[in-house]
């Protein structure tokens, strides 16, 4: 035996598969800033297009002038709805059903909204050029407040619809009214009700947040007159869809449009939808025949595209005095903005909030949510999270808190009480899903040993008899959560967009020397698919992770895929990764068999290659057949190694985890400290543990940020006050708290390699365990629930309005 | 966030400065760090036509002492601030401070100038030049004058400095041996302008407060020295009731303005708390 001869755990690492911390590979470029992002992009003759916006948050426009604005030296037109009328694109359609404006068409519905667009030979030009535009306006009533939306006197807002009694999702009962959806059973649950020992019922807001990626949108159309083609550059966090909405709106062939989405700088559900500036830059390159790039800046990116949350949500329970819940009662209203511009999956106007029983065996729930419109910014997407899920979370998870209090139980406790059990999985829910799987009992169990739960109960009890001594001014409280997801849209058979099935795709193609290429319908924004993606095909087919690159974004070489959001990559993307993976191992070992002169059964997969059953010398390894598969296949086989699946997946996935927060507040200044956090997450199979760690991290802190102080928020007129990031709450690395990580692994049935999908758990497990902290805080001095944000201000205002300054 | 047009000079000397701001009148302003100037430029909320960077002047930068006085050119950089033992040892409150402006990198480029000179209620160092006893030195078309801090600030943006003038240098009485200091500075995250601030500098003499100033930012549409404030603590050894005594007293002069960091009431309320935490700790670093 040769010394050299790898052994099998050397041969194993070699492929750096699934389970390795393998380092991301596209940090090499991002690390170096050789990211190659939108706004790198410069094509020659390239002209820039930027909006005249509206200052008012409802008003009439009686005329746009642009006259003087086309004297400024390098301005070359300015567009507004009346020239997009010609084409037929003063308004688009949404992806939630609604229409929506592209340019003011008569009226203007948010502050900031998109007026006029003027297209120059520079940025520069262009701004001067939307100073000289005069637009007259004629300010009208708003509505702000979601709640008298629906008021009778309430004032008109979109005119488009006057008349119409029914929208995309059903009837609707009033002006400001978008839709009203049901779920689940009434009667049944209101008999819970009324049998109850114990109810609850509060209203719990979840506020308008922004995703605000560190990019902004931007995108830059050129349109080759010759050709009749349009190729788009832009930030898509879905670039196949985007090519069948511009071929379905624009009418141009759809083989004659080219999206390419380059790296992008983050994108948290912001980049999922259309916005005007796409529409404007393809209509401005169609005017002038030149490349248009158009590039938001900060304040346009968090006051004018979508938003995300804005729920507000009475939530009641019922239950035992035992603690058993026995119903769950919600009533949403849905503040939409302008126009319904969410980016669900089209059945599905609230998403997937009916995962709002979350991890609780709930016999019966019924959900009614309302949508309306206000004179705010449209939307809202999914911010880090599957469409609607971290609010469902959010009203579960205070809800159970509040439900632990008025029982007078540990909350830690209610929730052990009534988790589904290992062995009620596969779980229907009284709402309509089925939970894969899950094992709630020990992730809970593991996270309360791990901090000492019960320790902490008693520093805490000792630190509120402090407090009323007089000893101390800071408060303390745990923030318990433990949330289930559903990711992963989705099956053919409930979740589609503009009615294509949301699967995804991969296509593999393998190099006679063994390297090969994957490209797959996912678009990464930073999740590290590069990486992760070849770690897949790595453990499948025994090649090198480093000898696969991965290729997204460009449709022209990508299959059809659906695209990065909602955690879908991993439980549908990553599910066809293998399975296109399984095909070429297929062929591979027909070829091994004809190489090694035995009959394909006889052959038995070994890491990196197939070795003949009972005489392991006889191999073949997976580089050997891929240089077998250009020049002697068997008879009758076509040559070549590649191959192509789309995936449908038969069910969702259904992460979970188990978070706690431990926090401090000084109660005269209303500061808070936290002391710890830990997030333990059962994401089943793990791809790359390293990656997973960054992306808790990174969850947890957009989580922090949004329990803690990050809204959008808008004065009595209508006006955004949050409009920078000296107002909007980024937390930078100093008041980012430390982060533990831990884990269980419940891999799922139905997926190929049983991995559910992580990069939204942290903000959908997050979010209630900090606010669930703050409001365990002050629950002692009287209080049943205190609305997000949690900012110093407003927990300073909580302590004085629970007369913690009386004496 | 695209400025409109500009001319850029960059003159040499501070003669030539003041020339150029003199002849091309309101519609020039000069250039320190920028970092005020540039984002309003950018929001279009400012658009002069002459930016005169003073950059390229000799002599506006450094940090030295004549005599009792620390001398600080208006060029010079939060960044060499707080890399001047100078100022560690004779003015270490500039120090403290210095380190709660922004982050590294503004700190590498805003001056002390420039946050002095710009009449921005939420700076930090003027509360902390009143409180020192600074006189900023002004270079104009009919000459130079010195002018103390507690004459500068007139209203929010306004100050003493007439057309064409320049502020060249501060000039800071060194601190006394022994002196006790301390910047309370309550902000959301780093970056943020104080949602209330308080800067003190005492001396202690047996046991009781002997001298005492006491400065406060971003609590008015100027900074404040809280002068009551003070004298309610000299001769005391801080004891609870007269900490909360010269809160009291400051928190009736602040009058500062409802915002994204929380109400007036709220500001006013965490602004006396700044002051005692600074009156408390500047007591304890005393000798």
């Amino acid at each position: 035996m040769n010394d050299m001869t790898p052994t099998r755990e050397q041969r194993e690492a070699k492929l750096e598969g699934m389970g390795c911390k393998r380092k991301r590979v596209e940090d090499i470029r991002f690390t170096q800033g050789k990211g190659n992002y939108v706004d790198d992009l410069k094509l020659p003759g390239m002209l820039h297009g930027d909006f005249v916006r509206s200052p008012h948050a409802h008003a009439r426009v009686k005329s746009i002038n642009s006259e003087e604005a086309l004297k400024v030296p390098g301005v070359l037109a300015v567009i507004t709805a009346e020239t997009l009328k010609t084409v037929n694109l003063a308004w688009m359609p949404t992806l939630a059903g609604d229409v929506q404006m592209v340019l003011a068409d008569g009226k203007v519905l948010f502050q900031n909204q998109e007026v006029a667009f003027v297209v120059a030979t520079d940025r520069y030009a262009a701004d001067d050029g939307i100073n000289k535009v005069v637009v007259e306006y004629e300010p009208l009533p708003v509505v702000i407040d979601p709640f008298k939306a629906m008021d009778p006197d309430a004032p008109v807002l979109r005119e488009d619809p006057a008349g119409k009694t029914s929208g995309a999702h059903g009837p609707r009962k009033h002006h400001n009214h978008v839709f009203e959806w049901t779920i689940g059973d009434k009667d049944l649950t209101d008999a819970a009700f009324k049998k109850a020992d114990v109810t609850i019922k509060e209203m719990l807001s979840y506020h308008r947040t922004h995703p605000s990626p560190l990019e902004t949108c931007q995108c830059v159309c050129s349109f080759d007159k010759i050709r009749g083609e349009l190729s788009i550059w832009g930030t898509f966090q879905a670039p196949h869809v985007i090519r069948t909405v511009v071929a379905l709106i624009a009418k141009i062939p759809e083989h004659k449009i080219h999206v390419i989405s380059p790296d992008i700088g983050g994108g948290f559900g912001n980049k999922v939808g259309a916005y005007p500036g796409y529409i404007c830059a393809a209509v401005a390159s169609i005017v002038t025949g030149k490349p248009v790039k158009w590039v938001e800046d900060r304040i346009e990116n968090l006051t004018a595209t979508s938003f995300a949350r804005d729920y507000h949500m009475t939530t009641e329970i019922a239950a035992t005095k035992e603690g058993k819940v026995t119903g769950l009662r919600v009533h949403v209203l849905a503040d939409h903005g302008a126009f319904d511009a969410c980016a669900d999956p089209s059945k599905w106007p609230a998403g997937f909030f009916n995962i709002v029983t979350g991890s609780y065996d709930f016999p019966t729930a019924h959900v009614a949510v309302d949508g309306i419109y206000t004179n705010k910014a449209p939307g809202g997407v999914a911010y880090r999270c599957s469409f609607r899920v971290t609010e469902a979370a959010y009203c579960i998870e205070r809800g159970m808190d509040i439900l632990a209090q008025k029982l007078g139980m540990d909350p830690a406790e209610l929730r052990l009480k009534n988790f589904i059990k290992p062995e009620q999985f596969p779980y229907h829910s009284a709402l309509g899903w089925e939970y894969d799987s899950g094992d709630y009992h020990t992730a809970m169990k593991k996270m309360m040993e791990s901090v000492d739960y019960a320790g902490l109960r008693k520093e805490q009890a000792a630190q509120r008899e402090a407090f009323k001594r007089g000893e101390t001014r800071e408060i303390m409280g745990l923030g318990v959560s433990f949330f289930t997801e559903i990711v992963g849209a989705g099956p053919s058979k409930n979740c589609d967009i503009l009615g294509i099935a949301m699967f995804d795709s991969c296509e593999i193609r393998m190099h006679p020397t063994g390297a090969g290429i994957a490209r797959v319908g996912s678009k990464s924004q930073g999740q590290g698919h590069e990486t992760t993606w070849a770690q897949i095909i790595a453990t499948e087919i025994g090649i090198p992770a480093d000898d696969i690159m991965v290729e997204e974004g460009n449709t022209d070489t990508a299959p059809y895929g659906l695209g990065t959001y909602g955690s879908r990559s991993t439980p549908v993307a990553g599910a066809a990764i293998a399975m296109a993976a399984r095909k070429i191992k297929a062929k591979a070992q027909m070829i091994a068999a004809y190489k090694l002169e035995v009959h394909e059964g006889d052959l038995e997969w070994d890491i990196d290659g197939f070795r003949v059953k009972g005489l392991p010398e006889k191999t073949m390894s997976m580089k050997d057949i891929c240089w077998a598969a250009y020049n002697s296949v068997p008879p009758g086989m076509e040559p070549g190694l590649e191959a192509v699946s789309y995936y449908d997946p038969p069910n969702m996935t259904y992460p979970f985890g188990a978070y706690i927060c431990v926090m401090n507040i000084d109660v005269d200044t209303g500061v808070y400290r936290i002391r710890r956090f830990y997030a333990l997450d059962d994401c089943g199979t793990r791809i790359n543990p390293m990656i997973i760690e960054g992306q808790v991290h990174g969850g947890l802190t957009e989580a922090f940020a949004i329990a803690m102080g990050q809204e959008i928020r808008y004065d009595d007129e209508g006006n955004v006050v949050t409009g920078s990031f000296m107002d909007f709450f980024m937390p930078t690395a100093v008041e980012t708290p430390h982060w533990e990580t831990d884990f269980t692994v419940t891999p799922s049935p139905h997926h190929p390699i049983g991995a559910k999908g992580v990069g939204e758990s942290p903000n959908v497990g997050g979010v209630p365990a900090f606010s669930n902290a703050v409001n365990d805080a002050f629950s002692f001095l009287g209080s049943t629930h205190i609305q997000m944000p949690h900012d110093y201000w407003r927990n300073w205002r909580a302590a004085k309005e629970l007369g913690v300054f009386a004496a | 966030m695209i400025p409109g047009p500009f001319s850029y000079h960059r003159p040499a000397s501070v003669a030539d400065a003041v020339k150029l701001l003199s002849t091309l009148g309101d519609e020039a302003r000069p250039l320190a760090g920028g970092h005020s100037l540039v984002p309003m430029m950018k929001l279009r909320l400012a658009t002069p036509e002459h930016l005169v960077d003073l950059h390229g002047i000799a002599g506006l930068k450094g940090i030295r002492r004549d005599g009792h006085k620390i001398v600080i050119g208006a060029m010079t950089t939060q960044h060499e601030l707080l890399a001047s033992d100078e100022i560690r040892q004779s003015l270490p409150i500039l120090h403290e401070t210095a380190l709660l402006i922004a982050d590294p990198q503004v700190r590498y480029r805003g001056t002390i100038g420039g946050n002095v000179a710009n009449g921005d209620p939420g700076n930090d160092m003027p509360a902390l030049m009143l409180v020192l006893g600074a006189f900023y030195r002004l270079e104009g078309p009919g000459g130079g004058r010195d002018i103390a801090a507690s004459d500068f600030y007139q209203g929010a943006y306004f100050t003493a400095l007439e057309p064409g003038e320049i502020l060249t240098s501060i000039s800071i009485p060194a601190g006394a041996a022994g002196h006790g200091y301390a910047y309370e500075k309550l902000k959301r995250k780093v970056g943020d302008y104080a949602t209330a601030a308080a800067a003190v500098v005492l001396t202690m003499a047996g046991g009781k407060v002997a001298t005492c100033a006491i400065g406060l930012t971003n609590l008015h549409e100027t900074p404040l020295l809280a002068t009551d404030a003070a004298k309610a603590v000299i001769g005391t050894s801080l004891d609870d009731a007269t900490l909360g005594k010269a809160a009291a007293a400051a928190v009736a002069i602040m009058a500062p303005a409802a915002d994204a960091r929380g109400p007036v009431e709220y500001r006013k309320h965490v602004g006396g708390i700044m002051v005692t935490r600074a009156l408390t700790r500047a007591a304890a670093r005393a000798s």
